[in-house]
């Protein structure tokens, strides 16, 4: 009896020292470059580390007090709530709508499938360098259409503090659409065929059925799609790096830019530290709400 | 009859819609064999005349841009092996074996999921500096070897390879590794190959880690290159996009290669970033 006791605790040990030895790269991996930054992350934000001395003080939660006096800071949280809004929403509409109309030709998928994958598959920085010369106010192709279909006085897009924000939108629309539109469109073909000639015989017209059946079918990939896309909406950093730098004056300064420019620039590695934990804590929150809320539309029989 | 007006107008209108997202591409093929002079002309002049081959002669003999492909190439390759196989053991270990701690340690890993980069990336970079790795690619590439998404992925693989075809090569007497490597790693082939597309791809078209790692212009990958030689040949819109098509064309070779892959891969695996 014990004996048979002996062998099983021996076996156990056996895989349990197996189990933590296939994982063990991981553990290193993870441990030196997730959790200990994340915890290390903290403790800077609660110090006046510049980055370069190794001289620093513990000054409580003074980066975060700071924070909010801080005019640059502020500009580049409404900046990105701004961003975060029209870059989720149109995303939304847009990717939806595409999906919804690819889900119902039967020919060229492929071509239109790639085409529109073709933007999320290049890099960021390839983008905005295409994207900076066609909005050129002076000559870019996208001024000349519209001067060509009679728009007098058209935008000066990253020239102009009002429009640069609203270009980085655009661009970054076009850039990830195609990357929704495939998650939508896998979540319309499972939606049964079967539904719809029911409801059809039911006498319910093509936009009833699509806001009856369709809708509530997809609302986990709806739900999936939102929350992927306003965390993404708090991470925007390639664009503005290479097609405006943060300009004109302060007009796309984002939180994740805001990170780059007090750490790596200014040398407020602390201070930077403090954003950088604003900013999680942001995306947490907003994923959390969407999590609770979820339950009162979102549909999963 | 009606029916088919209206299939007809959807196909109009995806092909308009296509079309708004392919525009930039053409554009930057054909702006890329122009002289300058014939860049802003209207309407736009799609096949150049004359074509002008002298922009991609510039790139490839006065910038380094054959440097850049090399380091990127070098990271890239380093950064998805190493990610792969550390993800492949760990997640065959979370799938298959277990452990005591398991559902713990893989709970954290798949909490880090949350975590933004930008959160962690000044406390990493101070790691790396600590360990005197800045400005190399060695630094590039440990901070691609920690993936919860590469370790979720082949762990959905791996949960799908039946127990009693692991059980039976283990009753044969094969010792962990062994089943691990002949009778599991062979069936995830295209769970693998998924996860070496992703993170190939990811790590060629990664800018913030080589923009905040590298500082000698030797090393830069292809990103960091192409950002500041737009920004050095300002106005040279030719050069430029020629430039920037020498950048796009590995990655568009391998997607156009592996659309299927990529696009069910991307959408199956659920969540990506």
């Amino acid at each position: 009896m014990s004996g048979l006791g002996l062998r099983i605790n021996k076996r156990k040990l056996k895989q349990n020292l197996i189990g933590w030895g296939f994982i063990l790269p991981s553990l290193l991996a993870f441990g030196l470059f997730m959790f200990l930054p994340i915890l290390l992350g903290f403790w800077y934000s609660l110090t006046d580390y510049t980055g370069l001395s190794a001289d620093y003080h513990f000054v409580g939660f003074d980066n975060y007090v700071k924070m909010f006096q801080d005019r640059y800071f502020k500009v580049s949280v409404k900046n990105n709530c701004i961003y975060a809004v029209w870059f989720s929403v149109l995303t939304m509409l847009l990717s939806l709508m595409l999906a919804s109309l690819l889900n119902k030709l039967l020919r060229f998928r492929k071509f239109f499938r790639i085409s529109f994958f073709m933007p999320y598959i290049s890099s960021m920085v390839s983008v905005a360098v295409i994207w900076k010369m066609i909005l050129n106010p002076q000559g870019g192709p996208l001024n000349s259409v519209l001067s060509g279909i009679g728009i007098d006085n058209p935008p000066q897009w990253l020239a102009s503090t009002t429009w640069a924000l609203y270009a980085i939108v655009i661009v970054s629309v076009w850039k990830n659409c195609g990357y929704y539109m495939m998650i939508f469109l896998a979540g319309l073909q499972n939606v049964p065929e079967s539904l719809y000639e029911a409801a059809a015989l039911d006498g319910a017209g093509k936009i009833q059925q699509y806001l009856r059946i369709t809708l509530p079918l997809i609302s986990p990939t709806i739900f999936l799609n939102l929350v992927l896309v306003t965390i993404n909406s708090f991470q925007v950093f390639d664009l503005v790096s290479v097609m405006t730098d943060g300009g004109p004056g302060m007009s796309t300064n984002v939180l994740a830019y805001r990170i780059y420019y007090e750490g790596f620039k200014r040398m407020n590695m602390g201070y930077a530290s403090a954003i950088a934990y604003f900013l999680f804590a942001v995306i947490l929150v907003i994923t959390l709400v969407q999590f609770a809320v979820q339950k009162h539309w979102v549909n999963y029989d | 009859m009606k029916k088919k007006i209206k299939n007809s107008i959807f196909y109009m209108v995806m092909f308009l819609l296509s079309l708004v997202m392919v525009f930039p591409f053409l554009w930057m093929i054909s702006t890329s064999f122009k002289y300058d002079t014939q860049v802003f002309t209207i309407p736009i002049e799609w096949i150049p005349n004359p074509v002008n081959l002298s922009n991609y002669v510039k790139v490839w003999t006065e910038e380094p841009f054959l440097i850049f492909y090399k380091n990127t190439a070098l990271v890239a390759v380093c950064a998805t092996v190493g990610q792969v196989v550390i993800s492949a053991f760990a997640a065959y270990a979370f799938a298959k074996i277990k452990f005591a701690g398991r559902n713990f340690v893989f709970g954290l890993y798949i909490a880090t999921m949350m975590v933004p980069w930008h959160t962690i990336m000044i406390p990493q970079y101070q790691i790396i500096s600590r360990l005197q790795l800045t400005d190399t690619h060695l630094a590039l590439i440990m901070g691609q070897l920690a993936s919860a998404f590469g370790i979720f992925l082949l762990r959905q693989f791996f949960l799908t390879i039946p127990d009693e075809l692991i059980e039976a090569a283990r009753i044969d007497g094969a010792g962990e590794i062994i089943t691990f490597g002949r009778i599991v790693l062979p069936q995830a082939k295209p769970a693998l190959a998924t996860l070496i597309i992703f993170t190939f791809i990811q790590v060629w078209n990664d800018y913030m880690a080589p923009l905040i790692y590298l500082n000698t212009k030797e090393k830069y990958t292809i990103q960091l290159g192409l950002k500041f030689f737009q920004s050095e040949h300002t106005m040279q819109y030719t050069i430029i996009m020629a430039g920037t098509v020498c950048a796009l064309i590995p990655i568009l070779v391998v997607f156009l290669f592996f659309e299927k892959q990529i696009t069910s891969g991307m959408i199956h695996s659920g969540l990506k970033g």
